[in-house]
């Protein structure tokens, strides 16, 4: 173990006196402003997709909606993310001429992946929920809209509240490949730390320790969430 | 049977006019030609066997289901045309539910309030002044204080804040009642309203319906309650296979049966 205590000591190093602290703390906030971001605006998203794909489909433009939806969800759940951020950042925004850093692109991709796996989620969250409540809305004169944002999605959303917390830990995860675009998160850190240092047996396991943490906090919010949302079933 | 009392009323005096209303489910016939007017103050049981269409025919009076065919006047509207603005229509037709619907994600105040709220502040929205409200805030507050009227009018002030599912059945229908009430509508749909409820509570929830009524309220009431039928209704209809096989006072209804299938129909409920 002497040979460990020497690695820890030669990456506490690298890590504190030649400013590898630095590093990761970009990695990290990029890391959490990846995953976060993708996940609210994946909800966004993967609301406003389920909301399309229960609607009522007798007329014409709700059918052109599902239509362009199906394929939206069927291209981001039919790829990898990799293969996504590659083609938004090689090829889609070059070719559309817009210019933004490889973070912002990664929350461009992480939130239009999220938001296809959250519709269907969301989608089954919303049929979940008794039709009746749908019912009572619509007979006191609320629009098929209103009816969704005031009374069916808060619902479906309590009803889908532990599997958005694996989409988020699964984005935590996923933010991992971010660096294919030249975005720095945790990997870039600790992998700059190991180079520098020709040792990358320490980096590596803090870096796992880390994402543990992070998963492990995250776990704990969502029973927070949960327990805040459970109150209309208790009894006062 | 069509409406024997339609030849002498006014035209102000008539608030919905059904007039060969079908409805088909694919190629299953579960309306056939439905005609009746609905007088200010009419309280009008609908009475029938199981399946033959008593929900369907309430359910398309406020387009839940889109009719097949036939008009439903109502405001000076078709409500059986679809370019109506179907929204504003139910703001003035109440609906209570055999399951009592109320909206689980909200407290019993805020169930009742949220309508009134939301089309005051669509209103304001688009009036601002002429809405007759100077503010948000002042909408919510008026919608607070005739929801808090409501309650203690059925003795449930203490339970404003409680969400629905801690409630008994009888105590969320007669919130679902009152819920419909806010709307000030001047007509209330009811169907079924008692049948989901364990029999102790029935009586609590007619008792509302019954007081609803004495106040004026224009309410059409699709129940298997034939003794509430016989005393509150001014009018009874049988509907069996999506039409009206017989129309009526209760006394003659009940008293003097002519249609053969009513005649066996309350033979078995009675
Ligand atoms: N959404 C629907 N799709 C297809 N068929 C339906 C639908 N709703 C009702 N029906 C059918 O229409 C017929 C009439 O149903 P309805 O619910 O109006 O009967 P009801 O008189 O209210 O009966 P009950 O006393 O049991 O409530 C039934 O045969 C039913 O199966
Ligand atoms: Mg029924």
């Amino acid at each position: 173990m002497g040979d460990f205590a020497q690695k820890w000591d030669r990456f506490l190093k690298y890590f504190i006196e030649y400013g590898g602290y630095k590093r990761v703390q970009e990695g990290l906030k990029n890391t959490l402003i990846i995953a976060v971001l993708g996940l609210l605006f994946g909800i966004l998203i993967g609301t406003l997709i389920a909301a399309v794909r229960v609607m009522p489909k007798y007329k014409r433009l709700p059918r052109i909606l599902n239509g362009f939806c199906s394929f939206y969800v069927g291209f981001f759940r039919g790829t990898p993310m990799v293969v996504q951020l590659l083609l938004f950042y090689y090829v889609l925004l070059p070719i559309i001429g817009v210019k933004i850093s490889s973070v912002q692109v990664s929350v461009l991709v992480f939130s239009l992946n999220s938001g296809a796996y959250i519709s269907e989620m969301m989608r089954a969250g919303i049929q979940s929920v008794d039709p009746g409540q749908m019912e009572a809305g619509r007979a006191v004169g609320l629009s098929f809209g209103a009816t969704m944002t005031m009374i069916v999605i808060p619902q479906a959303i309590k009803n889908i509240l532990p599997t958005l917390g694996n989409e988020f830990i699964a984005l935590i995860k996923e933010t991992s490949v971010v660096s294919f675009v030249g975005a720095s998160d945790l990997y870039v850190a600790f992998n700059y730390i190991g180079s520098n240092s020709y040792e990358f047996m320490v980096p590596y396991i803090v870096m796992a320790m880390i994402y543990i943490v992070m998963v492990v906090i995250i776990t704990i919010l969502i029973k927070l969430t949960e327990h805040y949302f459970a109150k209309s079933d208790r009894r006062k | 049977m069509s409406d024997t009392k339609a030849v002498n009323t006014t035209e102000e005096d008539i608030i919905l006019k059904v007039e060969g209303l079908k409805k088909d489910f694919d190629d299953k016939h579960v309306l056939n030609g439905i005609d009746l007017t609905v007088k200010r103050g009419d309280i009008i049981c609908v009475i029938g066997p199981s399946g033959s269409g008593k929900s369907t025919f309430l359910r398309c009076l406020n387009c839940m289901e889109d009719p097949t065919a036939g008009h439903i006047m109502f405001d000076g509207e078709d409500l059986a045309d679809m370019s109506v603005d179907i929204n504003v229509h139910r703001q003035n037709m109440g609906m209570v539910f055999q399951h009592f619907n109320l909206f689980n994600n909200k407290t019993v105040v805020q169930n009742i309030m949220l309508a009134p709220v939301h089309t005051g502040k669509k209103a304001f929205r688009k009036l601002k002044e002429k809405s007759g409200y100077k503010s948000v805030a002042e909408i919510k507050e008026k919608a607070q204080k005739e929801a808090m009227e409501l309650l203690k009018r059925i003795g449930l002030e203490e339970k404003a804040d409680v969400y629905p599912s801690t409630l008994s059945g009888g105590q969320k229908q007669r919130v679902a009642i009152v819920r419909a009430l806010a709307m000030k509508p001047k007509v209330i749909l009811f169907d079924e309203p008692t049948s989901a409820l364990d029999p102790e509570m029935v009586g609590e929830v007619l008792d509302l319906m019954r007081d609803v009524a004495k106040e004026g309220m224009t309410m059409i009431i699709v129940t298997h309650e034939m003794g509430f039928a016989r005393e509150v209704a001014n009018r009874v209809l049988f509907i069996d296979e999506g039409k009206i096989l017989e129309s009526g006072e209760p006394a003659e209804f009940f008293g003097n049966p002519r249609n053969a299938r009513l005649k066996d129909f309350l033979s078995k409920v009675l």
